[in-house]
């Protein structure tokens, strides 16, 4: 192959679509590395302290898309102290020195400040995509200054971001010239938007295919926006709450009808279950429906709304679809792939809205299904090899059973069997949640079977330090560990030192490891970040020099090129 | 918290006897670690900080809702006599009585919300509705025009049908 000309090399390469494929061939030698490199317009990095900005920049000048990821997951669950770090201005400024012809930006849990938005506004005239996924940090203000100057602008998708509130106007920012935009999802922002100048920003953007809007919005002004919009495809309501006037509720119904394309539908925020009979001439074309944060709607209606969606693949719903709303899903929704079931009473003062009868129904109805989170009350052994039987697929699997530690109820077991039937049988398995009362056995099973995994999950689970050396020592493909409150010590961190580097990240909170075993592990590993993340709360009370059988609270260990990060806050001290 | 520990606790609906202590799923009572668990790293915290693994945007828009709703007033709870527990549901989300009584048969399993004067039941059993009102009267559902019983319900029962000939 080397003896082909380059401009060959690099065409055979644009098959290549995935980066681990274009990793791999950039090390094969060193014309190919840099054909690689000149020519890859996709980047992503998985850790965003991982490799220096700048070097990122070097090393693919021809950069187009860039996708960058901050902090640890466990941030979601408010497990990493809030300045932790991820700050995306490093990543926006080299890029804006070294790559100016970037066209779309994807960060995923950074801090991202109005400082960097307008840096990012100002500094990339070909700028046509902007996602930002659980990030913070930035207000109104910075999405003024994207709409004012990226002109050209095709993607603004905010989601799930916490974005402080400073007015209206930046919607009103978007110039009477901006008909570019196809995807526009702020529903994530909690105030009012211009109302007035959405409904025309939509009416000019003809290529408009997806809207996700937010609560502010009412059904009056989404009723005009659909009748402007009919070939759009993904659809997110705003209030959806109709005060008896029957007039805009019949105007909705009539723009829904004409919107043949419409395959996703979210939001639902406030809606009354009247309104949802608007829906239902588009649900047989339904793929994707999230019903999430929609709690005002109950049994009876959701099982209406669910038996017109055939088609679907993918539903997120609350808990209050009970096992007799899954049964129904399960004889409806032959095509499902990915289901989602978030509890809507999160203390569980309730009664069981869905258990394994639940899930088992879906698992014999849906065969396709390969994706999976589901939050229940209780989980049994048998209900699981039941659903490790009839769905073999499954590349995520994600169960929590919302008692930490809750044991099968019919036998009192614990849940090894069933999570290592899963394993066994899911040969695919790339993403796995436990929970439930787990004993090191469960560990054992998955190193041995679950070998494509690559992304782990464990709370309240093992018994000993062998449970986490079963993982480290078998699960091959392991690129993320994350534990909380299990008992695995230095014993087991110190196990298998060189696996860290094969992975992305290991993170472990409320274990036994400490300060003197997380030294050790960076003493022997130099290319490794080990941070020791205190308590602020703990940290003024902390003494000068803490012993080293002084039990870490939380650490987050990670490869990395670009040694230790100079943008630690005084809480994280990195070994 | 504990007020409201022990205001139901006084009005709780039990099994079994008045005067006997028949098991009761304790309402409101935190999620604790089990006590006798050896896994259990000495956190006596009720609440475990960061469980259950849910995205504090999704925990905080739930947070938000249920306050709105709780001072809106529209929240109220709902009991069932022979039942354990209690629930809570929002008036304002039904259109009228036809579909209040749907979801609570929904809630509350198989049991029938027929007239008072007559029921058809599953299971033989004769359930009334009955709500008590601003003036803390036990009154029947449904003789009012249904705006005017949202605003002036308090907390909902659903009465043995025995009991409940009284009102009818």
């Amino acid at each position: 192959m080397t003896y082909f000309p380059e401009e060959v090399v690099e065409h055979i390469f644009d098959f290549l679509s995935s980066h681990r494929d274009r990793n791999i061939v950039s090390t094969v030698c060193k014309a190919w590395y840099r054909v690689e490199r000149l020519s890859r317009r996709i980047v992503f990095v998985g850790n965003c302290y991982a490799v220096r900005p700048g070097r990122v920049m070097a090393r693919f000048p021809g950069m187009k898309c860039l996708s960058v990821k901050g902090k640890p997951h466990f941030a979601d669950f408010n497990l990493v102290p809030h300045d932790w770090g991820g700050f995306a201005l490093p990543w926006i400024e080299a890029a804006a020195r070294g790559c100016p012809g970037l066209e779309e930006l994807r960060l995923k849990r950074m801090v991202v400040s109005d400082e960097s938005l307008e840096l990012l506004a100002r500094s990339f005239p070909n700028f046509k995509a902007l996602v930002l996924v659980s990030c913070e940090g930035f207000t109104t203000d910075g999405l003024a200054a994207i709409a004012t100057h990226c002109r050209g602008l095709r993607e603004l998708d905010l989601q799930e971001n916490e974005v402080e509130d400073h007015g209206r106007q930046w919607l009103s920012c978007f110039p009477d010239s901006c008909t570019s935009l196809e995807s526009l999802n702020f529903a994530c922002l909690k105030g009012e938007v211009n109302a007035g100048a959405l409904e025309r920003l939509v009416a000019r953007c003809v290529n408009l295919r997806s809207l996700k809007l937010n609560r502010a919005i009412s059904v009056e002004s989404l009723a005009r926006m659909l009748a402007r919009t009919p070939h759009l495809v993904e659809l997110g309501t705003g209030s959806f709450t109709v005060e008896h006037r029957a007039e805009a509720y019949q105007r909705l119904i009539h723009a829904f009808r004409k919107c043949k394309s419409l395959k996703s539908l979210s939001g639902f925020w406030d809606v009354a279950p009247r309104c949802l009979q608007s829906i239902y001439s588009i649900c047989p074309n339904l793929t994707v429906l999230n019903l999430s944060y929609a709690p005002a709607i109950q049994g009876a209606d959701l099982v209406k709304l669910i038996r017109h969606c055939f088609k679907l693949q993918k539903l997120w719903v609350l808990d209050c679809i009970r096992d007799k709303g899954l049964a129904v899903v399960a004889s409806t929704c032959q095509e499902l792939q990915e289901l989602r079931v978030f509890p809507s009473d999160i203390y569980g003062t309730g009664t069981a809205a869905v258990t394994e009868e639940g899930l088992v129904a879906i698992s014999s109805g849906c065969s396709k299904l390969n994706s999976l989170l589901y939050f229940c009350h209780q989980m049994t052994n048998a209900a699981l090899i039941t659903v490790a039987k009839n769905c073999p697929h499954f590349t995520r699997f994600r169960l929590c059973i919302l008692d930490p530690g809750k044991p099968d109820p019919d036998t009192n077991q614990p849940l090894d069997e069933g999570f290592g039937a899963i394993v066994r049988s899911c040969k695919d398995l790339r993403r796995l949640s436990l929970s439930g009362l787990l004993t090191d056995k469960v560990f054992l099973y998955i190193g041995e079977y679950a070998a494509r995994l690559e992304m782990l999950s464990i709370a309240f689970a093992g018994d000993s330090d062998k449970g986490m050396v079963y993982v480290l020592n078998g699960c091959k493909n392991l690129r993320k560990l994350e534990i909380r409150d299990s008992p695995f010590g230095d014993a087991a961190l110190l196990e298998n030192v060189g696996k860290y580097e094969t992975m992305r990240s290991l993170w472990m909170s409320s274990c036994d490891v400490t300060l003197g075993g997380c030294k050790a592990l960076a003493a022997k590993m130099p290319r490794l970040n080990v941070e020791v993340i205190n308590d602020r709360d703990e940290s003024d009370e902390m003494e000068e020099n803490p012993s080293d059988m002084h039990k870490v609270e939380k650490m987050y260990v990670y490869r990395t090129l670009a040694g230790a990060r100079n943008d630690a806050p005084e809480f994280v001290e990195i070994l | 918290m504990e007020a409201e520990a022990s205001y139901v606790k006084d009005t709780e609906l039990r099994l079994g006897l008045p005067g006997t202590h028949a098991p009761v799923a304790t309402r409101g009572s935190k999620r604790a670690l089990p006590e006798d668990d050896e896994k259990s790293h000495g956190k006596s915290k009720a609440r475990v900080v960061g469980w259950p693994p849910i995205q504090s945007y999704r925990k905080n828009s739930f947070r938000a809702r249920k306050a709105e709703a709780e001072v809106a007033g529209s929240y109220v709870k709902v009991s069932m006599d022979g039942a354990p527990y209690l629930r809570k549901i929002d008036l304002r989300v039904y259109r009228g009585y036809k579909e209040l009584r749907e979801a609570l048969e929904d809630m509350f399993g198989c049991f029938s919300l027929g007239e008072a004067s007559g029921a058809e039941g599953c299971t033989g059993s004769e359930h009334a509705m009955a709500y008590e009102d601003k003036d803390g009267d036990l009154m029947l559902v449904g003789d009012v025009p249904w705006e005017m019983f949202i605003s002036s319900c308090k907390r909902l029962r659903i009465m043995k049908g025995s009991e409940a000939r009284g009102l009818g």
